[in-house]
C-alpha cells in the first residue's frame, strides 16, 4: 500500500517562484551546511590547481605561474613515488584479501551463537577496538612488540633473541594487517549481521525438514541471504585500494627505516608537501592519486549496482 | 531417526569449539587493553625486567600520581573535553539540518545539492590544498581548526538522510496544520522521532573528535591548545626515538600506558550503552543510499 506523499499538491508541476514561495525554509536550513562543503569541501578540489601552477609559501591559494606538468613529469621520475604506489596497493590488497574472508566467517560463527546474552557480550567486546583512537592503537602495538614487550619475551623464554619490530621493514606488513584485522573485525560484521537478521526463521525450518544439518543450513540458506552484502562490500572495497585509509596507522607507525615496505601516496604527500614544503609537488602526486581513486570509485559503484541493484553511495 | 541425533550431536560438539573460540577471540581483543592497564599500574623496575604481562607486579599508583600533577595533561584532558562537545554539537546539528532537506524528495533542489554532496566522496581536494585554505582563511592556530574540518561528513549526513526518509509524513503534516513552519516541524516533530539515528551519530561524531590528533598535528602551534589525543602522539613517538635509552623508555612506558588508559576510558564507557542504537543505524543506512 502506497502512503500518501507529504506535498500537499505534488500533481500539477509548481513553476519555480512558487516551489520556492512553498519550499523555502528548507533551503534556507541547508544554507549553511552547503556553503560549508562550496568553502571547504570544493575549494580545496579547485586548490589542487597548485599541481599545474607554482605555489610558494604566503602566495594565493591558487598559485603564482604556470608551471604545466612539470611537477607531474618530476614525481613519474621519482622512484620513491613508485615504491610508495606500490605500497599502497600491496598493504591494502593484502589486508583486503585476509581480513575480508575473516570477517565473514566471524560474522557466520556469530551467527550461530543462540544465546542471545553471551552473543552481545562478544558483539560488544569485538566493536572495541574500533573506538579506540589510532594513537591509542598504535601505542598499543609499540608497547606489545617493544624489545620488552610480551611478544619478545615469549621469544625469550622459548629460547629465541628479541626482534624489533617496528624498525624491520620485513615486519611492516604483517603488524599493519594483524593490528587492523584486531581493530576490524567486529565492527566489519555489523552489515552482514544486519542482513542475516533479516533471513525468515522459517527458511531454516524448511531446510533442516529437508534434511540439511547446520553446516548446510549456513552454506545453502545464510550465505546466499549475505551475498548481496558481501559482493557490494568486496566491490567497493577494491574501488578503494589505491585510497588513503591507511594514513593515520601507517604514519604513526612507519619509522625511515622501514620507508621502504611502509610508506603509502598519502605519507609520502605528507612528507613531500608539509614537510620539505614542495607544495605543488606533493599536490600533484595528491591530485593523481585521487583521480585513481575517482575512477575505481566509480567503477566500484556502477559493477555494485549491476550486482545488487544498490550501489553504497 | 539415527541421522537426526548425529547430526545433533555434531552440532553439539560445533557449539562448544565456537564457543571457546569466541572466548579465545574475546581474550584477544582485550588483552591489549589489559597490559596497557598491567603496566600502568606497574612499578618500573618490574617493566624493566619484562616480568609485566597481565597483571601489575609492583603494584603502584605513582604513575596515575605522575600524570595527574604533570603540567600537560589534564589541562589537554579538559581541552579535548570542551572540544568534542562543542565539535559534536555542531556536528550533530548542521548534519541534520542539511540531511533533513535531503530526505525530501520533492525538493527539487535537492537533485542538484544531493549530488554534489556526494560527489565529495568520489574525490576529495587532498592534503596540500585542505592544508593550504586553512592557513589562508587564517585559522591556523585556533581552535576552529580542529573543529571545522570534522563538522559535516558525507557518509554520516547519507545515514541520517536514510533514516529521515523513514519519517511518517503523516505526522510531519500534522504539525503543519498545528501551524508549525518547515523548522519547527524538524524541530519538534523529526528530530523527537529520530532518537536512535541521532545517538548515533553523537557517538560517532564524538568518537570522531575524541580522538582527533592529526588536526591538531597540523594546525595547533600553541601547547595550551593541544587536545590529549595529540599529547599522547608526542609522548609516543618521542620515547621511540630514545630506543637505546632502556632507562627512558621504560620510565615512559608506563607513564605512557596510564596516560592510554585515562584517554581510551570514556570513549570504552559510553559506546556499550548506545550499540543497540548503532546497529539499528548502520543496518539502516549501511548498503543502500
Amino acid at each position: 500500500m502506497a502512503k500518501p506523499k507529504y506535498t500537499p499538491v505534488p500533481e500539477k508541476k509548481d513553476s519555480l517562484k512558487q516551489h520556492i514561495t512553498k519550499y523555502w525554509q528548507l533551503y534556507v536550513m541547508m544554507l549553511i551546511p552547503v556553503i560549508y562543503y562550496i568553502v571547504f569541501r570544493y575549494l580545496p578540489m579547485a586548490g589542487n590547481i597548485i599541481a599545474f601552477r607554482r605555489y610558494r609559501a604566503g602566495s594565493s591559494i591558487f598559485g603564482d605561474e604556470w608551471s604545466g606538468l612539470k611537477y607531474f613529469r618530476q614525481f613519474w621520475k621519482d622512484s620513491n613515488f613508485w615504491q610508495a604506489f606500490r605500497n599502497t596497493l600491496l598493504l591494502n590488497l593484502k589486508y583486503l584479501i585476509i581480513s575480508f574472508p575473516i570477517t565473514i566467517v566471524f560474522a557466520l560463527l556469530l551467527n550461530e551463537i543462540k544465546n542471545v546474552g553471551w552473543k552481545k557480550v562478544v558483539q560488544t567486546i569485538s566493536y572495541l577496538p574500533h573506538f579506540i583512537s589510532m594513537v591509542i592503537m598504535a601505542g598499543m602495538v609499540r608497547e606489545l612488540l617493544g624489545t620488552r614487550g610480551p611478544i619478545n619475551s615469549l621469544i625469550q623464554s622459548l629460547g629465541g633473541q628479541p626482534i624489533s619490530f617496528i624498525s624491520l621493514p620485513e615486519w611492516f606488513t604483517t603488524i599493519f594487517v594483524v593490528s587492523g584485522i584486531w581493530q576490524g573485525i567486529g565492527w566489519g560484521t555489523i552489515l552482514y549481521l544486519a542482513a542475516m537478521s533479516g533471513i525468515s526463521p522459517d527458511l531454516y525450518e524448511a531446510a533442516g525438514l529437508d534434511g540439511a544439518n547446520k553446516f548446510q543450513q549456513c552454506i545453502h540458506v545464510t550465505l546466499p541471504a549475505i551475498l548481496p552484502t558481501i559482493s557490494t562490500l568486496l566491490v567497493l572495497n577494491i574501488g578503494q585500494l589505491c585510497g588513503s585509509a591507511a594514513f593515520e596507522k601507517v604514519f604513526l607507525l612507519y619509522t625511515p627505516t622501514t620507508y621502504k615496505t611502509a610508506d603509502i601516496i598519502a605519507t609520502f604527500v605528507y612528507r613531500m608537501g608539509l614537510g620539505s614544503g614542495n607544495f605543488s609537488y606533493a599536490t600533484a602526486v595528491g591530485l593523481f592519486q585521487g583521480l585513481i581513486n575517482l575512477v575505481l570509485l566509480t567503477i566500484a559503484n556502477q559493477v555494485s549496482k549491476r550486482i545488487t541493484g544498490s550501489g553504497l553511495y | 531417526m539415527s541421522n537426526k541425533i548425529k547430526a545433533s550431536r555434531g552440532y553439539r560438539i560445533f557449539t562448544v569449539c565456537n564457543t571457546i573460540l569466541m572466548i579465545i577471540i574475546c581474550c584477544a581483543m582485550l588483552y591489549p587493553f589489559l597490559y596497557l592497564v598491567a603496566q600502568s599500574f606497574s612499578s618500573t623496575d618490574a617493566i624493566l625486567a619484562g616480568k609485566v604481562s597481565l597483571v601489575p607486579v609492583g603494584f603502584s599508583l605513582d604513575t596515575y600520581k605522575y600524570i595527574m600533577r604533570d603540567g600537560q595533561f589534564l589541562p589537554d584532558y579538559l581541552n579535548t573535553i570542551i572540544y568534542s562537545l562543542i565539535g559534536t554539537v555542531c556536528a550533530l546539528f548542521f548534519s541534520a539540518l542539511l540531511a533533513y532537506p535531503l530526505s525530501k524528495s520533492f525538493l527539487r533542489g535537492n537533485k542538484i545539492i544531493g549530488p554534489l554532496i556526494i560527489f565529495t566522496m568520489y574525490f576529495a581536494g587532498g592534503m596540500i590544498p585542505s592544508y593550504i585554505l586553512m592557513i589562508s582563511l587564517g585559522l591556523k592556530d585556533t581552535v576552529a581548526a580542529f573543529i571545522l574540518p570534522g563538522v559535516l561528513s558525507t557518509y554520516y549526513i547519507i545515514l541520517m538522510r536514510s533514516f529521515f526518509v523513514t519519517i511518517p509524513s503523516e505526522l510531519e503534516e500534522a504539525g503543519e496544520i498545528d501551524g508549525l513552519n518547515r523548522f519547527g516541524v524538524f524541530w519538534h516533530i523529526a528530530l523527537p522521532l529520530s532518537k536512535p539515528i541521532m545517538a548515533t551519530m553523537a557517538l560517532f561524531y564524538l568518537v570522531q573528535y575524541w580522538n582527533n590528533w592529526f588536526d591538531a598535528f597540523l594546525y595547533l602551534d600553541t601547547q595550551s591548545k593541544w587536545p590529549v589525543a595529540y599529547y599522547l602522539r608526542n609522548l609516543i613517538s618521542t620515547s621511540t626515538s630514545a630506543e637505546d635509552a632502556a632507562e627512558a623508555i621504560s620510565v615512559a612506558a608506563n607513564i605512557k600506558s596510564c596516560a592510554m588508559v585515562l584517554t581510551a576510558l570514556p570513549v570504552i564507557c559510553v559506546y556499550p550503552f548506545i550499540q543497540k542504537y548503532f546497529v539499528q543505524g548502520m543496518m539502516l543506512g549501511g548498503v543502500k543510499g
